[in-house]
């Protein structure tokens, strides 16, 4: 792809504004996937397309397209012009202070183990090898097993002359198994199913791909014949299969700064967080520091840079429990006149940027796992999210996971199924009890965060170690 | 775009070598994007994409792929040579697969739409005038889309739309606010003024201090937008013909154990009455509509092709997922639900829902907007926002009531990756003893 090319050619065409910024997005991506036991068709995709915003005056506006020849150029410029006139007479804020890239520079994922050094028959046998490993009984109704990859090359010019270039390698493994009994049906999954990372195949050993597929199916079919998890008023004990979750939702969405100024009413929804809390609010006990890092390597939104440029650092949101800063770009930060940090994204070269968490992760305490357990009288232990549900302010919420372990006198007693458990998220962080050292700190992700109007859904991380709260309201199922 | 299509796949299927088979889906579309916040711009833009799926068939083996096109016949040619010797390269090492399933008559449509679509630029002046001093935050879409299928056997299907869907929320203050919509093919002030002056009726309802309700059980209102998200949790998995052979369908109680609804539900999925096209990416072609659930029993479940290869049933959909379901109606009518309520909540609208027991088709989620208390037929006060969590098998069975008779036309108006086709016909719903937990 000559991406130079592009450039060169838009640049000849590049209207007289007061400044203008074209982002190209390539991506190259490839599934695979087998289910019970048959190699489902595999799918290649390569897309690319380009993004063009421009300011001019007080107003700003943007148009995107998958052409990339002189033709495509013009039509998109034409079209972003359409879109200016109207922004410069009706904009919600002065386009004249929106903050322009500062430098220019590049960023790789490491990639240790190339996607490419195995063969597609070697991948497919080894999804083969784990179909088998899942098929572990005539209760084992479904099972399937998956290994995709995508790289991403973005691609940020501006009238300036700043020019950004990232590429991202991401790597998505996973396998589920199915079991039933009658009327039960529970579903269990592992080797990273639903989460992703940045970097190459050497990423699948920290997902225990495959060697975690047998005991995958196994606790599938003890889940089946599990008691439903007890209603009652408990600790909790969270892996961080489900901290992912609960940083995501109730830590994450509220801190948005464009929803905290509005931009999500209709849609994604507002937060209880206010401008005037930052600073003061207490918002977990003191175990609780939470930071944007987009520089922790093979997590999911790592990156050098934001897609509009903002050099990116590791920032603390919340600091021994103390609510800092919200996750707001450099164009929010203006617009509410406070500091944040880069975290300007766009899922692709179809969308426009916003507010997007990236890497949000929960710093290491000091207590093994061993030590989280036996502090814990009369709790239960979930792992690996499966529902999710929270308001439109992330306040209440209410959560279910594929697996629960009753924790009774310190110690880790039977298996129960349907775990859930219900809270507020303005309360719930206080009661952040206990917090897991480096051991128990894993990296996650999801590739599946929806926002925006229009819809966008994009990738972020969530690290995080294992962590008890307690006198939470936990129940089950029927 | 239609004689684009057309021609690239010509030039495609002349690459063919041997016995392969190529199946094309084409999706396009120009939009316009307006995003307003305070009843002022926030992001405008406009976007042009064409999506371009291929599928390789060789004898029992198949391989995908996915590109997107510029329009310009050299360039695009290029990129399609590329990608086919990548699936050629592929597809050598693959197993024989045996759910391979493609339609192999030919059954050529033509499904298109005279444009009528307003300038937008002009409509969002119309917009913002008429809802001055209004909190109106939400986002305005339109253009044109198309949906193409060729195959090398010599099918070719094409369906395009033209409309526009405004989606938008007016606040009061806080998160109390009125959620509306207005989508369509042809420009109506007249309609856009109505449905303000509604809003602006119904925000003096939400400035009276709100009240929060304990949790408990209530006999409740659910508006068809509220309908639409519940629906839509029974369209995750629910009908699919994989899940249900799978047992793993939220309806498994009515598949294993009999379980029933209210016989006055029935659902279906209405292909004739939606806008999605009528032939799916195999090129098969829909029926124009298919019983999911009759009189309160389980019947027909959605097909996909590889579904319909595995368990020996007849393709109806493309994925196992309606787009264009219609809920029966039944005998309350629209003037008396306040009535009929009595004392309870007007759920206008519900939000983020999850199953917090899929077997027990057991949902929780949130209320949102102008939900609303009444006493005695009036509305009272808005409501602070409440989490509930209740079985389908309640809302829909021994705890309905009545459904009106009326159906709410709802348009979707998501937008991941591409502006959504789906559509759904809805009533409102009084049910008695609905669960709030928190």
């Amino acid at each position: 792809m000559d991406i130079q090319r592009y450039i060169t050619e838009f640049k000849s065409l590049a209207p007289a504004v007061d400044h203008w910024s074209l982002r190209i997005v390539a991506n190259h991506s490839e599934s695979l996937s087998v289910r019970q036991g048959i190699v489902q068709p595999p799918e290649l995709s390569q897309t690319c397309g380009a993004h063009l915003t421009l300011i001019q005056g007080d107003g700003f506006a943007y148009a995107a397209t998958s052409n990339l020849t002189r033709d495509g150029f013009k039509h998109i410029i034409d079209n972003a012009l359409r879109w200016l006139e109207s922004s410069k007479t009706f904009g919600l804020f002065s386009a004249k202070d929106i903050p322009l890239p500062a430098r220019s520079g590049s960023y790789h994922s490491p990639v240790l183990r190339p996607w490419e050094s195995v063969t597609l028959s070697e991948k497919l046998d080894q999804l083969q090898e784990i179909n088998k490993c899942l098929k572990i009984n005539d209760s084992i109704v479904d099972w399937q097993a998956q290994l995709n990859r995508r790289v991403v090359d973005t691609y940020l010019v501006t009238s300036e002359d700043i020019n950004i270039s990232q590429t991202f390698h991401y790597i998505y493994p996973g396998y589920e198994a199915v079991a039933n009994k009658g009327a039960q049906t529970q579903q269990r999954s592992g080797g990273g199913w639903g989460a992703a990372k940045q970097g190459g195949l050497e990423q699948l050993a920290s997902y225990d791909f495959p060697q975690s597929a047998q005991s995958t199916a196994e606790e599938a079919l003890a889940l089946i014949d599990a008691p439903q998890c007890p209603t009652d008023v408990l600790s909790l004990l969270l892996k961080p299969s489900q901290m992912m979750l609960q940083i995501h939702e109730s830590i994450g969405h509220p801190l948005e700064l464009d929803r905290i100024l509005g931009d999500e009413r209709n849609y994604a929804g507002t937060s209880f967080v206010t401008q005037d809390m930052f600073g003061h609010y207490k918002y977990g006990s003191e175990l609780l520091n939470i930071t944007f890092d987009p520089g922790l390597v093979s997590e999911l939104a790592s990156y050098d840079f934001d897609d509009e440029g903002t050099s990116a650092e590791k920032e603390f949101l919340i600091q021994d429990g103390i609510l800092l800063k919200p996750l707001g770009s450099a164009t929010s930060q203006v617009r509410a006149k406070m500091a944040g940090v880069a975290n300007a994204r766009a899922c692709d070269w179809n969308r426009p940027t916003m507010d997007r968490m990236a890497n949000l992760n929960l710093e290491p305490g000091d207590k093994s796992f061993s030590d989280l357990i036996a502090g814990i009288e009369n709790g239960v232990l979930m792992d690996a999210n499966k529902s999710w549900s929270i308001d439109d302010s992330r306040n209440k919420f209410q959560f279910g996971c594929e697996y629960g372990r009753l924790i009774k006198d310190g110690e880790l007693a039977g298996v129960v199924k349907n775990p859930n458990y219900r809270g507020i998220s303005a309360t719930f962080w206080r009661d952040l009890q206990a917090v897991g050292n480096a051991d128990t700190f894993e990296i996650w992700g999801t590739p599946n965060c929806g926002k925006g109007e229009p819809n966008q859904v994009i990738q972020v991380g969530h690290a995080s170690p294992a962590c008890v709260f307690s006198n939470v309201e936990i129940f089950g199922g029927e | 775009m239609q004689t684009y299509f057309r021609e690239l796949s010509q030039k495609m299927f002349q690459l063919i070598a041997g016995n392969e088979i190529i199946l094309l889906n084409y999706a396009g579309e120009d939009s316009d994007f307006v995003r307003l916040n305070h009843n002022k711009i926030r992001q405008a833009g406009y976007v042009r994409q064409q999506d371009l799926d291929i599928d390789l068939i060789i004898g029992q083996k198949q391989t995908s792929a996915a590109l997107q096109l510029s329009g310009n016949h050299e360039s695009d040619m290029t990129q399609v040579k590329t990608l086919l010797n990548l699936m050629r390269d592929q597809i050598e090492f693959l197993p024989d697969d045996p759910y391979i399933n493609i339609s192999t008559e030919i059954n050529n449509t033509e499904t298109l739409q005279e444009n009528q679509l307003p300038d937008p630029n002009l409509v969002l002046n119309d917009v913002i005038n008429t809802t001055k001093n209004l909190d109106l935050v939400g986002i305005w879409a339109s253009g044109s889309m198309a949906r193409g299928f060729a195959n090398s056997l010599g099918q070719f299907n094409w369906h395009t739309n033209h409309n526009f869907n405004f989606d938008w929320s007016i606040y009061h203050h806080d998160d109390k606010a009125i959620k509306q919509n207005y989508a369509g093919f042809k420009w109506d002030h007249d309609y856009l003024n109505q449905k303000i002056a509604f809003a602006r009726e119904t925000l003096s309802v939400l400035e009276k201090p709100a009240i929060s309700i304990k949790p408990g059980q209530y006999r409740v209102f659910l508006a068809p937008s509220a309908m639409q998200e519940l629906i839509s949790m029974l369209n995750w998995g629910g009908f699919g013909l994989k899940n249900h052979r799978t047992l793993q369908t939220p309806l498994l109680k009515m598949i294993n154990e009999k379980q029933t609804m209210h016989p006055h539900v029935s659902l279906f999925e209405n292909t004739r009455e939606g806008v999605t096209p009528p032939f799916t990416k195999a090129g098969f072609l829909k029926p124009d509509s298919i019983s999911l659930i009759s009189k309160g029993e389980y019947n027909h479940c959605m097909v996909s092709p590889r579904s319909g290869k595995e368990y020996d049933q007849a393709v109806n959909c493309s994925s196992e997922y309606a787009e264009s379901l219609e809920l029966s109606g039944g005998n309350l009518h629209q003037d008396h639900i306040l009535e009929k309520l009595d004392t309870g909540i007007f759920i206008s609208n519900l939000w983020y829902c999850n199953f917090s027991d899929r077997n027990a088709c057991r949902i929780t989620g949130m209320t949102r907007f102008a939900c609303l208390w009444v006493e005695n037929g009036k509305p009272v006060a808005p409501l602070n926002v409440m989490r509930f969590d209740e079985s389908i098998y309640n809302i829909l069975g021994n705890n309905l009531v009545d459904l009106t008779t009326e159906h709410e036309h709802i348009l979707d108006s998501g937008s991941y990756h591409q502006r959504s086709q789906s559509s759904s016909r809805l009533p409102g719903a009084l049910v008695n003893d609905f669960r709030f937990t928190l």
